[in-house]
């Protein structure tokens, strides 16, 4: 049973583990030679050892796919047991062998991006403590060592947005990153607590097995439960209304944007969701609530992309979108087409970034579309692998993100928990993410050279370090969606398959159940499917028309329909809302503890204190003359009293 | 027979000109001289009684404390040495650097 490779589950986190502290204790004494060595490699053994174990538990029977490792107890209080210990079962298997895989990629993009950098080391430094703190989080085997790589995921979040720190622009990003996701962690403890009042446990396998028992379903308790944990969630993965620090995070150097803010942590939401799915099945109304926001945010963000100049900027905002995306299929009880779309997201957002990095790497650090144009025969890899991964995120057949797309789309429509409004949505947003997708690519690749020359004349295409992980990552968002090819047209979606014990042991005794695709509506899902890709490509055609074509045409729409341009350019003026009802408030309601309280109450009480034993002892101290025989006096004085209190008394 | 009220009043008398030469006179030595004579009152005291009440206790403490008068005696004069060769004087009034 315990075979070779899973021995050495440990080493999966542990490896970027050690690369972090080898550099970060030596950092500043290393050569960038062995420091980017250092962080490559302790990356991509750790991708291997997943690969490995990955295959390992293929080759085991579905039912008995678990390899657990306990390395010791952590918290032993009373009946309250904290492990240090990893579970590998085919969702966390999957999502090592992803978080692995496009993290060593970057970390080798990283190499080109950053050199020449003055904080190379530290750069590296920070990377490899991000994968160990995201490896830990998908492997722990219980909430509370989960909460650790939760954190430390968010920790590296912070660091490496306000990278940049001298930048007040940056460091402030990272600083509102931080703050809006412990927001969503203060939900995540409470549900975290009141799991534990109830099971009397944290391991994932115990609450799993002692759901049914402890919670009546479909009551009250669950609902908050499932309500707060995704209250987490969101802050983490950036959905209504905490998603407001994602865009800003921005600030960070680009391949940290690939690969925290766009494949990895930010994902770490819709995982915890798939890994407590017993939970959520158990309380159908927060679903509905994980659903709701999740259809919202995608076409809430979907809007904001249309009208943003910012190539990062637009990346962000579609990201949020497709996490929206990847909610609504966790809402509708669809958790294998949530992780499904989650990881070929991964490939493909990862590779969007990586291939706006390419683009502002070379256009000398200008962000703004409105000065790129006609870069496709100054950077022809860059070019056709941002071409495949927007073909792949718009949804065109063939490319990975059709068939994770879809797969939810058709979720949306058939789950029992579903309904043809989110499908609605999720078909528009589909439109709307093709156009501002393809906005993107003509803006930016076709049409009229809008930079100065002095940016032209060093226009060049990014060194091998940095186009080797766009090929291969253009590889994955090409064929990453094979593996989960719907049933509909003949094929076998080995991507559910796969998840299923994972996803679809969570009913025990509710009555509900994980729905798996059936074939009875094999016409309407086809419908569905020509409908969703006949939209794409009109929205296609639309983006070409407007940005590439007859640019004078989105000029004119523009003016036409000035107010909701200047809305969603703005972005809804949310953040403005947020500066006046929460920031404001929370300013001036801090500025009253600094003045009043603080300084007024607590600083007046304490100096008076000490003022006024000053003032005493400043008169008192003269009682010190420094004159023995005053002493001597005070003394016979003080004798002859006491005599005279015993004799006479 | 001496009544022991005649002792005690001479030791009454002693200690009070001890007390007294503590107090009023500015020279160190004075002031040992004084101390010395407050603990021989002390002394004559513890004598009297001894020899009053036939308990040689009183007598055994006559010796206890003339040995600690002789080694406080010691150390003291030798503290006086070194204050008059830091000022060439013995008036206690110029001693005083520890005030406030």
């Amino acid at each position: 049973m315990m075979s070779d490779y899973s021995r050495y589950l440990f080493l999966v986190p542990l490896l970027p583990l050690i690369g972090f502290l080898l550099n970060g204790l030596l950092l500043g004494r290393l050569h960038r030679a062995v420091i980017s060595f250092i962080g490559c490699a302790s990356v991509g053994l750790s991708f291997v050892l997943s690969a490995l174990l990955f295959f390992e538990l293929k080759a085991m029977p579905p039912d008995t796919r678990l390899i657990e490792q306990t390395l010791f107890s952590w918290i032993p209080a009373g009946s309250f047991h904290a492990n240090i210990g990893f579970l590998l079962d085919p969702l966390s298997a999957v999502m090592i062998f992803a978080v692995s895989g496009v993290a060593f990629l970057i970390h080798v993009y990283s190499v080109g991006y950053m050199h020449g950098d003055p904080g190379y080391g530290r750069y590296f430094t920070y990377l490899n403590l991000f994968t160990f703190a995201m490896l830990t989080l998908v492997l722990a085997d219980n909430f509370l060592f989960m909460f650790v790589g939760w954190e430390g995921v968010g920790l590296c979040s912070y660091l490496l947005i306000g990278f940049w720190f001298e930048k007040k622009s940056a460091s402030d990003a990272g600083k509102k990153a931080f703050i809006v996701n412990r927001i969503g962690d203060f939900g995540f403890l409470i549900g975290m607590f009141i799991i534990f009042w109830q099971v009397r446990s944290l391991d994932f396998r115990t609450v799993t097995e002692m759901a049914p028992t402890a919670f009546a379903a479909g009551g009250a308790l669950i609902t908050t439960v499932g309500i707060l944990l995704f209250v987490g969630a969101i802050g983490k993965s950036a959905q209504i209304p905490l998603y407001v620090w994602l865009p800003d995070a921005m600030e960070g150097p680009t391949p940290v944007s690939a690969l925290i803010h766009a494949a990895t942590m930010v994902t770490a939401g819709v995982y915890m969701i798939a890994r407590t799915n017993v939970l959520y099945m158990m309380a159908p109304d927060a679903l509905l609530v994980v659903a709701i926001v999740g259809a919202v945010t995608a076409i809430y963000a979907a809007t904001i992309g249309l009208a943003q100049n910012d190539i990062k900027r637009v990346l962000a905002y579609s990201t949020i979108s497709q996490l929206g995306y990847m909610f609504l299929a966790c809402g509708v009880a669809a958790f294998s087409a949530g992780i499904f779309h989650l990881v070929t997201h991964a490939f493909f957002k990862a590779l969007l970034f990586l291939g706006a990095g390419s683009v502002i790497h070379a256009m000398s650090d200008e962000h703004d579309m409105r000065r790129m144009g006609g870069l496709k025969k100054y950077l022809p890899v860059t070019y056709w692998t941002f071409l495949i991964a927007t073909l792949a995120i718009s949804g065109i057949p063939v490319f990975s993100g059709f068939f994770s797309k879809d797969e939810i789309l058709w979720k949306a429509f058939s789950s029992p928990f579903g309904h043809p409004v989110f499908w609605l949505i999720g078909f528009v947003t589909a439109g709307l993410t093709a156009f501002y997708m393809f906005r993107v690519v003509y803006l930016t690749f076709h049409g009229k050279e809008r930079m100065d020359k002095q940016v032209r004349a060093h226009l060049h295409e990014a060194p091998k370090s940095m186009t080797i992980p766009l090929v291969a990552l253009g590889a994955l968002a090409l064929a990453g969606g094979w593996v989960g090819m719907p049933h509909v047209l003949g094929f076998t979606n080995y991507f559910e398959r796969w998840l299923e014990p994972v996803v679809s042991h969570g009913a025990y005794g509710t009555g509900l159940h994980a729905p798996v695709a059936t074939g009875g509506h094999v016409g309407t899902e086809i419908g569905l499917m020509v409908a969703s890709v006949a939209l794409v490509l009109v929205a296609i055609f639309l983006a070409r028309m407007f940005y590439n074509k007859r640019p004078e045409l989105s000029t004119s729409f523009r003016e036409k329909l000035s107010g909701l341009h200047r809305l969603l350019l703005n972005k809804y003026y949310v953040d403005e809302i947020y500066g006046t009802a929460v920031v404001r408030p929370v300013v001036y309601f801090s500025l009253f503890l600094w003045k009043v309280v603080d300084v007024v109450c607590i600083d007046g009480f304490i100096n008076g204190a000490s003022r006024f034993y000053s003032d005493i002892s400043q008169s008192l101290r003269h009682v010190q003359t420094g004159q023995v025989r005053s002493y001597a006096t005070v003394f016979v004085i003080g004798v002859v009293v006491l005599v005279a209190y015993v004799v006479l008394r | 027979m001496i009544p022991i009220v005649a002792y005690l009043i001479v030791a009454a008398v002693l200690f009070c000109i001890g007390t007294a030469g503590v107090l009023i006179c500015r020279n160190i030595i004075v002031m040992f001289m004084s101390i010395e004579l407050m603990l021989n009152a002390a002394n004559l005291v513890l004598i009297a009684f001894s020899r009053a009440l036939n308990i040689t206790d009183g007598q055994v403490f006559v010796f206890l404390v003339l040995t600690v008068a002789a080694a406080e005696a010691a150390v003291g004069l030798a503290m006086v040495i070194t204050l008059y060769r830091n000022r060439e004087t013995v008036n206690i009034d110029r001693f005083n650097i520890m005030k406030w």
